[in-house]
């Protein structure tokens, strides 16, 4: 390989999907387990994590294998990878953050079938070198990572007025206890994630016009 | 047979795969263009579900579950294959896309040329794993059980997905601030009409 490892073009497969890419607002890949588990910050943040171990890896196995895996049973061939490196997340977090693991239940499974996965795997890894392939999982894993954090941020600030469990509205402000300050229950319910996406993908279309659909 | 149809109407409703657990939102926001592509998309889904999530159910049950292999040998009894499960769930799930896409091929060419591309993704439509996720939490009695559940979500998934393309259609006419046009606005909207069906939240037959 003649370029360097951090070239200009390798640098933008990083920072491509974390704007004007993005897999959850543009490409609309992934949206499934995306809104599902932003309830709280904390499932989010390591949703996003995993998603990006098995998104980078998987990136630079079909990479490595790209040449040899025979066109027709190629998704196959990535279903089976993906689901290994799955399970391998799926284990590792009931050992170290079981209480995590038993919030986002059949959500580990469902990274199986993120649309963000097989996407990349097909659109990027089977065309390119494993070092790029690498780059774009991580990229890719961050842009759909941000988007959860965010979600995960206002949802659970302005539902719970708590960030990754720790109390952040000042307790006497509510009304129970004598002040004006109410939890909007309504954050915490699904279809709240809905609506909150609808508002991120508004602000970002508005900020980036080349993006907006006629 | 009551229980039955608690499960049923409970799936469809109340815990509806679009709405509660955002379960295929890709194929569902990609799709929903057009009412009758969606209502084709619905179909194959519901048809999908009904038959994966009783196989699954079996497979689970009699093989892969801690102690299910016991009906070989009782030497078997303690075998737990339940890591195996995702492996399994979506190999079946694989083989009968496969199987429903040559069905539709044959009998619904006009079908299969608008699907396109959605027809073999429902491989990797997240509602259909979902199905057989929740399948194995739920630890249904009995496969009559599990079929029902998986005809349910089914038809809740169609449901939204219909519900959504027709008001797709509709919105087209209507003067939505440019940067929601499209992606947005059918965020939103799919958001209000998850927040009306969390109007069926709570009823019990």
């Amino acid at each position: 390989m003649s370029d360097p490892l951090f070239s200009k073009k390798n640098l933008t497969l990083l920072t491509e999907p974390l704007n004007s890419s993005n897999p959850i607002t543009v490409q609309v890949l992934g949206i499934c387990s995306a809104l599902a588990v932003t309830a709280q910050l904390k499932p989010a943040l390591v949703m996003a994590l995993s998603v990006m171990a098995v998104l980078a890896f998987s990136n630079v196995i079909i990479s490595l294998l790209r040449n040899t895996i025979p066109n027709r049973i190629r998704i196959i061939v990535q279903l089976v990878v993906v689901a290994a490196l799955v399970i391998l997340v799926d284990l590792i977090l009931k050992a170290y953050v079981f209480d995590v693991s038993k919030q986002l239940s059949v959500f580990v499974g469902l990274i199986i079938t993120n649309c963000i996965i097989m996407g990349r795997l097909e659109a990027f890894a089977l065309g390119n070198r494993p070092w790029q392939s690498f780059l774009d999982g991580i990229g890719n894993a961050a842009g759909y990572g941000w988007i959860l954090v965010v979600v995960g941020f206002f949802r659970e600030l302005l539902g719970s007025g708590s960030l990754l469990g720790y109390q952040i509205i000042p307790e006497n402000w509510y009304l129970s206890n004598g002040g004006f300050y109410e939890n909007n229950g309504m954050m915490i319910l699904p279809p709240m994630a809905l609506i909150t996406v609808g508002v991120i993908i508004w602000v970002q279309r508005s900020r980036n016009r080349k993006l907006i659909e006629d | 047979m009551e229980n039955l149809i608690n499960i049923f109407v409970k799936s469809i409703f109340i815990e509806n795969m679009v709405f509660a657990y955002f379960l295929g939102m890709c194929s569902y926001l990609a799709v929903s263009k057009t009412v009758k592509t969606a209502t084709g998309l619905g179909i194959a889904v519901i048809f999908v579900l009904a038959i994966t999530v009783p196989v699954d159910y079996l497979l689970e049950n009699f093989i892969l579950k801690e102690g299910a292999l016991s009906w070989i040998s009782p030497a078997l009894a303690d075998v737990d294959l339940s890591f195996l499960s995702f492996i399994m769930f979506i190999a079946v799930i694989a083989s009968m896309v496969q199987l429903v896409e040559m069905v539709v091929e044959k009998f619904a060419p006009e079908l299969y040329t608008q699907l396109g591309i959605f027809l073999p993704l429902i491989a990797v439509n997240c509602a259909i794993l979902g199905g057989s996720l929740f399948m194995q939490q739920k630890a249904f009695l009995n496969v009559g059980e599990a079929t029902v559940y998986g005809l349910g979500s089914g038809v809740g998934w169609f449901l939204a997905i219909v519900g959504i393309a027709a008001i797709r259609e509709k919105i087209q006419y209507s003067n939505v601030p440019a940067p929601l046009r499209g992606l947005g606005i059918t965020f939103i909207v799919t958001g209000l009409m998850g927040l009306a069906f969390m109007g069926f939240m709570g009823i019990k037959l």
